[in-house]
């Protein structure tokens, strides 16, 4: 995991729940199939996200189901890192587990609009808007937290629990 | 201690935990549906030969049953080769919607940390178990160590008082906190409902409220564990401890007291289960569907209510009425109890237990622009099948009065009972 990720913004709403991120009847699907129908709330964000983008949401994003493919459909669609008001607490799990960076930052939705730069520095939780030259401090993650993030994910924590070598230092699923 | 902390402290061996601590816990039972495949598969690739106590570990399959497509199939055969792979005991096949049954075969105790793949792991709270869903990779994580990492949540508590009126349910009772609290008040946290309302409640009763604790944000959503439980579980789970509650000096986040007297039935409203309006605000709403299923409300004491109600009348032409029985034992009974035949002759139809159309995954899909009400626990944009279909939420009585008019109904036109008394 990079320690600053910088990208351009996708910005959301409140309350964007996990069956808009990976609706239940494509989540067995292959990742082409999920591609075009996850996040259909914003079917052009999916047209045109590029490597790198970061998402801006309100309270509560990822509210509701267990489904790991909400954040993992992210990730795979190249989103650096989503930073909200709040989070679904299993969605925001989830994100640790797969060592997909997800910030709690109080302000950052007034804070930031669709297009805005930002550098988010996942140690400390400093956010600058380098379009709107503001600075916004995001919940730091814990030390426990950050060893998951920075191991690239759960299953690679568990890997070294159980002695086995990790295939790629990436974490990705 | 609160109850949260209580079962937080004993299975991460501390005498006492605060809200905020983090601790790794040792958990007493382990739920996986469908997504045992996948963890499964996760840890023949890691090499893992045995799980960290099979006897703790139960699987279910209960998303896709009866298996809608072939590919569904293909999930199950390989779930059935890793249980016994992994010498799993408790492999409970299609027996239901998994928090119905874990619950009503007595695999859950007061006082437990259940840790499963769904989010709505936080029903086991109805018979005092701290219940939490997690996603795959955690699970997998869980599965091979037994452990793990937690937040030590602060409690909400919730004081139901005073004395409901007639076509009252629990989900009433969630919907309006849903409604005056919104989703997200307990965000990070745990409940505890209490109150002589939730004293009187059923487990059936209890189970809804604990269950839909998930949609007000939170981690776990409990009621004491008192002589109701003591008796359900009685049976059930002979090694059940007879009490589990908060200590006498449990500190709360904070305590809402919440006045039951004079409660309308209460709707949630599309796209969202905090969208909810008292049944008399909503005007004209016309149903094409009405659901009655669910690990929310689709029990025994749901299907006798729906069945009081369409007793001696017929469903709507217009509307079409699903019963899906949240679990094969419930159907079971409540054929034995006549109330099957009841429904099928208003006209219902009746489906094998299981998600069904819950989750939008098989058995009553809505199209676009249908209307659904339904029983259920969630009603986000295209949950149960098209984002251009508009679902409500309601009780057991809502959804039936919604299949005898036509449309969205106070129940107590057919009604007068309530479950809550
Ligand atoms: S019935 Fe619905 S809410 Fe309950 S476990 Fe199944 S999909 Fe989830």
């Amino acid at each position: 995991m990079e320690r600053l990720i910088r990208g351009r913004v996708w910005k959301f709403g409140h309350n964007v729940d996990t069956d808009v991120m990976a609706p239940w009847n494509t989540i067995s699907e292959p990742w082409e199939t999920r591609r075009k129908t996850g996040l259909h709330i914003r079917p052009e964000c999916v047209e045109r996200v590029q490597p790198g983008d970061l998402v801006v949401a309100g309270r509560n994003w990822g509210c509701s189901s267990s489904r790991e493919h909400a954040p993992e459909n992210l990730k795979l669609l190249g989103i650096g890192a989503v930073v909200a008001e709040s989070f679904g607490r299993i969605y925001f799990r989830n994100s640790i587990a797969i060592a997909f960076p997800n910030l709690a930052c109080p302000g950052i939705h007034e804070g930031c609009e669709e297009g805005d730069e930002l550098e988010i520095d996942v140690r400390t939780g400093q956010i600058q808007n380098l379009t709107r030259k503001m600075s916004f401090q995001a919940q730091p993650f814990t030390p426990e937290i950050l060893s998951i993030l920075e191991k690239g994910g759960l299953l690679n924590v568990l890997r070294e629990r159980l002695g086995v070598a990790a295939p790629d230092s990436t974490g990705s699923p | 201690m609160t109850m949260a902390e209580k079962v937080l402290a004993r299975t991460s061996g501390r005498d006492s935990v605060a809200p905020g601590e983090y601790v790794t816990c040792r958990v007493d039972r382990v739920m996986c549906h469908e997504a045992f495949t996948l963890c499964g598969l996760q840890l023949a690739s890691l090499g893992v030969q045995e799980l960290f106590d099979p006897d703790r570990v139960i699987v279910i399959l209960d998303h896709y049953f009866p298996t809608p497509t072939e590919q569904m199939a293909r999930g199950h055969v390989i779930a059935r080769d890793l249980v016994e792979r992994f010498k799993i005991r408790h492999f409970l096949g299609h027996a239901g919607i998994c928090h119905q049954v874990l619950t009503e075969q007595g695999h859950i105790k007061p006082g437990d940390l259940v840790l499963g793949t769904d989010s709505h792991s936080t029903t086991y709270g109805a018979v005092g178990a701290a219940g939490a869903g997690i996603g795959l990779t955690e699970m997998t994580y869980v599965l091979a160590t037994g452990e793990l990492w937690l937040q030590v949540p602060p409690t909400l508590r919730f004081e139901l008082e005073g004395n409901p009126g007639p076509g009252l349910m629990s989900k009433d009772v969630v919907l309006h906190l849903a409604g005056e609290f919104g989703t997200e008040v307990a965000q990070y946290r745990a409940i505890e409902y209490a109150g002589p309302v939730a004293e009187r409640m059923s487990i059936a009763s209890r189970m809804t409220m604990a269950n839909m604790g998930v949609e007000l944000g939170a981690k776990f959503a409990l009621f004491e564990a008192d002589a109701v439980t003591e008796r359900y579980l009685e049976g059930r789970c002979p090694d059940a401890p007879p009490r589990f509650g908060p200590d006498a000096d449990a500190r709360y986040e904070a305590v809402h007291r919440i006045a039951i007297t004079g409660l309308e039935p209460q709707v949630a409203c599309p796209h969202n289960p905090g969208n909810v309006k008292p049944i008399s605000k909503l005007g004209e709403v016309r149903v094409n569907q009405a659901f009655l299923g669910s690990c929310t409300n689709a029990r025994l004491e749901d299907l006798e209510v729906a069945a009081e109600i369409l007793r001696g009348r017929q469903v709507h032409p217009r509307t079409r009425l699903l019963v899906t029985p949240a679990s094969h034992r419930v159907y079971l009974e409540a054929t034995r109890a006549g109330y099957t035949e009841t429904l099928l002759e208003a006209g219902a139809h009746i489906t094998a237990s299981g998600c069904g159309a819950c989750p939008g995954g098989h058995s009553g899909l809505v199209g676009p622009g249908e209307v659904c009400i339904s029983s259920t626990n969630r009603n986000f944009r295209g949950r149960m099948g098209s984002p251009e279909a508009e679902v409500y939420l309601g009780s057991p009585a809502t959804v039936a009065a919604a299949a005898v008019a036509g449309r969205l109904v106070d129940p107590r036109e057919f009604w007068k009972g309530t479950t809550l008394s």
